[in-house]
C-alpha cells in the first residue's frame, strides 16, 4: 500500500511531463521515532600541499645537479641519467603538474586578477629555471623539465634540419606564448596545460586527439631532435632569452677547438653554428639589408597587430561567458524552443541578462585589446628574429648558439680535444693512485 | 677549464648589464609575486542548482578516480522505501539485488532505519561520480543526491579539466577555506 502512496506522485509527474524543478520536497523528510539522528554531509577539507615544497627541494637541487653536470663536470652520462630521473620523478611520479611551462599561466592569470592568490611553490617553478638560465644557460631543458626528457629519450635518429626551417619555425613559441598569456590574463582557458602534448603519457588518460598529437610528436620526436622544446615551448622562448645572457656558457671544447666539423654533425638541434669565412664579407650589403629590416620593424608589428585584432571575435568566444551570452542572445532573436545546457541552468537560476550582457560585452574589449597586443608582441618577434638574423657575426672557432643549445652534451664526447682531456684525467688517475701507494 | 686573461668589450659589457637587469627584475617580479601568495585561495566546486548530470564529472577529471562524488543531503532525503536514486526504473524487487540498483557500482548503501523509511548513503570509495543517482533523485525525488568536488582527492589543477568540459558551466572557484556548495541549507521548503 505505501508502495503505491510513494508511486503515485512518481506516476503523476510523468503524465504531466513536469520534472527538474529545484529543491522541491516532493517528499517531505520524516520525523523518526526510533531516534535515529541524520548525519551532516561530511566536507573534508583540502589536501595540505607538503609534497609541493618536497618538488621545489627536487626543483633546485635537480637545476643545481644539472648545472654541475653541463658546466663543470662536462658528462652526457650524468645529465642523461638526470634526465630519466626528472622524467620518472616530475613526469611519471608527480603526473607532470606542477611545471614551469604550466607556470606561465598561472603568473598571468594572477597578474591580471590580483584578488586570486598565487601559491608561492608555482611562483617557485617559474622563477628559479629563470634564474639559473642566467648563470649556467638553458639547464633546466636539459635534465629538468620532464618533457624535454620523454622527447630527449625518444630522441634515436637524428637528422640535420636545415637552418632556414629551424629559424622560420623558432617563431612559433612566441605566438604561443603570446597566446597562452593571452587566453591566461583573460581568464578563458590555460591552453598549455590544455594542448600538453605528454601529458597523457604520464598520468596514463587522456584525451585522444591529446594522446594521438603527443605520439605523432614522439614519432617526429625519434628524428628530429625535441620538436616540442624546438618549435612550440612558450617557456623555451622565454630560456631562449635569458640563455644568452648567461655567465657561465657550455662549450663544446674544454680547450682551443681543432676546427674538425665533429661537433656541428653531431648536434641534433642545429646549435653549433661553424666559424666565418675568412674573407670579409661586402659590409655595404650588410648594413642595407639591416637598414631594411629596422624600417620593416614598425610595419610588421602594425601587420602582426592587425591581422590579430580580426581574430579577436572568435578568441573572445573562448570564454564561457561569452559564449552563454550569445547563446541566450542566438535563443531570445530566434525563439528557440529547447536551450543549451548552459542556457538552461543559467535561466532556471533566473540570474539577469542584462548583466551578464554587460559582463560579455567588457570580456569582448579585453580580448579585442588583448588581441592587438598579441599581435604586436608577434610582429615585434619576428621583427626582430629578421634584425638578429642580418646582424653579421663573426665566429673564429665552432661556436654554442646559446639560445638554441638545450645543454644535452651531446657534442662533448664528438670533441677530439674533450676526448684527449678525459684519457687524460683516466691515466693520470691511477698514476696517482700508484705514487700515493709508493709513499 | 681554459681561462683566458678577461677583456672588456662592448658586447661583454652589454651583456653583463643585461645580466643584472634581468636579475633585478625577476627578483622585482618575484617580490610583487609573493605579495599575492598571500592573497585569497580558491578551489573548484560544482554549483548543484546549476548541474545537469551530463556524467562528464566521472570521466574528464585529471585523476584516474575522479575527485568529484556524490554526496548526500540528509536534511533534504525523503527517506523513501521506494529512492528513485536508488533503484533501476523498473526493479525487479525493492531489496539490494544488483539488478535492481540505479547506481553501476553499487555505490550507494541502503539500511532500513524504521518502517518504512531508509537511510541512503554514499560510499564514496565506490562512487565514480558519473551522476545517474543524481538525475533520477532530481527527476522524482526530494534531489537530496548532488555532486560535490571532494577536497580531499582534488588536485586543484590550474584549470580543472572536467570544467572546460562542463556543458552547464556549474564549475566556479570558490574560497579555499570554504571548498563546498551545499544542497540542503538553502532548501525552499
Amino acid at each position: 500500500m505505501i508502495f503505491l502512496v510513494r508511486i503515485a506522485p512518481f506516476l503523476l509527474l510523468l503524465l504531466t511531463g513536469l520534472c527538474a524543478a529545484e529543491d522541491i520536497q516532493r517528499f517531505p523528510p520524516p520525523d523518526f521515532e526510533s531516534g535515529y539522528v541524520m548525519p551532516v554531509t561530511t566536507t573534508p577539507p583540502p589536501r595540505a600541499g607538503l609534497l609541493n615544497y618536497v618538488d621545489l627541494a627536487m626543483l633546485f637541487a635537480a637545476l643545481s645537479l644539472a648545472s654541475y653536470l653541463v658546466i663543470h663536470k662536462r658528462s652526457r652520462q650524468g645529465i642523461f641519467a638526470l634526465t630519466v630521473f626528472s622524467l620518472i620523478y616530475f613526469g611519471f611520479y608527480r603526473e607532470g603538474c606542477v611545471c614551469s611551462i604550466g607556470a606561465i599561466q598561472n603568473v598571468a592569470f594572477a597578474l591580471f586578477h590580483k584578488d586570486i592568490a598565487i601559491p608561492f611553490v608555482v611562483i617557485a617553478f617559474f622563477l628559479l629555471p629563470l634564474i639559473f638560465a642566467l648563470y649556467s644557460g638553458r639547464v633546466f631543458c636539459a635534465g629538468v623539465c620532464p618533457l624535454g626528457a620523454i622527447q630527449d629519450i625518444a630522441l634515436i635518429r637524428p637528422i640535420r634540419i636545415p637552418g632556414w626551417l629551424l629559424q622560420s619555425l623558432g617563431l612559433i613559441p612566441y605566438l604561443y606564448l603570446g597566446l597562452a598569456v593571452f587566453f591566461a590574463a583573460v581568464g578563458s582557458s590555460f591552453i598549455l596545460c590544455e594542448y600538453d602534448p605528454f601529458i597523457s603519457f604520464f598520468r596514463i588518460s587522456g584525451r585522444l586527439n591529446i594522446i594521438i598529437v603527443g605520439i605523432s610528436l614522439l614519432a617526429i620526436g625519434v628524428f628530429v631532435g625535441r620538436p616540442y622544446c624546438l618549435f612550440l615551448c612558450p617557456y623555451g622562448a622565454i630560456l631562449r632569452l635569458l640563455s644568452q645572457l648567461s655567465l657561465w656558457k657550455a662549450t663544446v671544447s674544454p680547450d682551443e677547438c681543432r676546427q674538425c666539423q665533429l661537433c656541428e654533425e653531431a648536434c641534433p638541434f642545429g646549435a653549433i653554428y661553424p666559424p666565418t669565412p675568412e674573407e670579409a664579407q661586402p659590409v655595404r650589403k650588410d648594413r642595407k639589408r639591416l637598414v631594411l629590416m629596422c624600417v620593416l620593424f614598425p610595419l610588421l608589428v602594425a601587420l602582426g597587430s592587425w591581422s590579430f585584432s580580426l581574430l579577436a571575435p572568435t578568441f573572445s568566444r573562448t570564454h564561457p561567458t561569452v559564449r552563454l551570452a550569445e547563446q541566450i542572445s542566438l535563443e531570445d532573436s530566434t525563439q528557440a524552443e529547447t536551450y543549451s545546457d548552459a542556457s538552461q541552468a543559467f535561466r532556471d537560476l533566473g540570474q539577469s541578462k542584462e548583466v551578464l550582457f554587460n559582463q560579455a560585452q567588457n570580456l569582448r574589449d579585453r580580448f579585442s585589446l588583448g588581441a592587438w597586443i598579441v599581435g604586436a608582441f608577434f610582429g615585434c618577434a619576428v621583427a626582430c628574429k629578421l634584425i638578429g638574423l642580418s646582424l653579421s657575426q663573426q665566429r673564429l672557432d665552432y661556436e654554442i648558439d646559446n639560445a638554441n643549445c638545450v645543454a644535452c652534451g651531446r657534442c662533448f664526447s664528438y670533441c677530439p680535444v674533450e676526448l684527449k682531456r678525459r684519457r687524460d684525467i683516466k691515466s693520470s688517475r691511477p698514476a696517482m693512485k700508484d705514487q700515493s701507494i709508493q709513499e | 677549464m681554459n681561462k683566458k686573461p678577461k677583456d672588456v668589450t662592448r658586447r661583454s659589457l652589454l651583456t653583463e648589464g643585461l645580466r643584472g637587469f634581468s636579475l633585478l627584475c625577476v627578483g622585482g617580479f618575484a617580490g610583487r609575486m609573493m605579495e599575492q601568495s598571500q592573497a585569497q585561495r580558491y578551489g573548484w566546486q560544482i554549483d548543484p542548482h546549476k548541474c545537469v548530470m551530463c556524467g562528464y564529472c566521472a570521466t574528464r577529471c585529471v585523476l584516474e578516480e575522479s575527485a568529484v562524488k556524490c554526496v548526500q543531503s540528509y536534511a533534504m532525503c525523503g527517506y523513501c522505501k521506494l529512492c528513485t536514486g536508488f533503484f533501476d526504473p523498473s526493479p525487479k524487487a525493492l531489496n539490494t539485488g544488483a539488478e535492481n540498483q540505479l547506481c553501476p557500482t553499487g555505490a550507494i548503501v541502503r539500511t532500513f532505519i524504521e518502517d518504512p523509511y531508509y537511510e541512503y548513503k554514499i560510499d564514496e570509495n565506490l562512487c565514480t561520480g558519473c551522476g545517474k543517482c543524481v538525475k533520477w533523485c532530481q527527476a522524482f525525488g526530494n534531489g537530496s543526491l548532488y555532486l560535490q568536488i571532494r577536497h580531499d582527492r582534488c588536485l586543484n589543477c590550474n584549470e580543472c579539466s572536467i570544467a572546460l568540459a562542463c556543458p552547464s558551466e556549474a564549475f566556479q572557484r570558490v574560497p579555499y577555506e570554504e571548498p563546498y556548495l551545499l544542497k540542503g541549507t538553502t532548501s525552499k521548503g
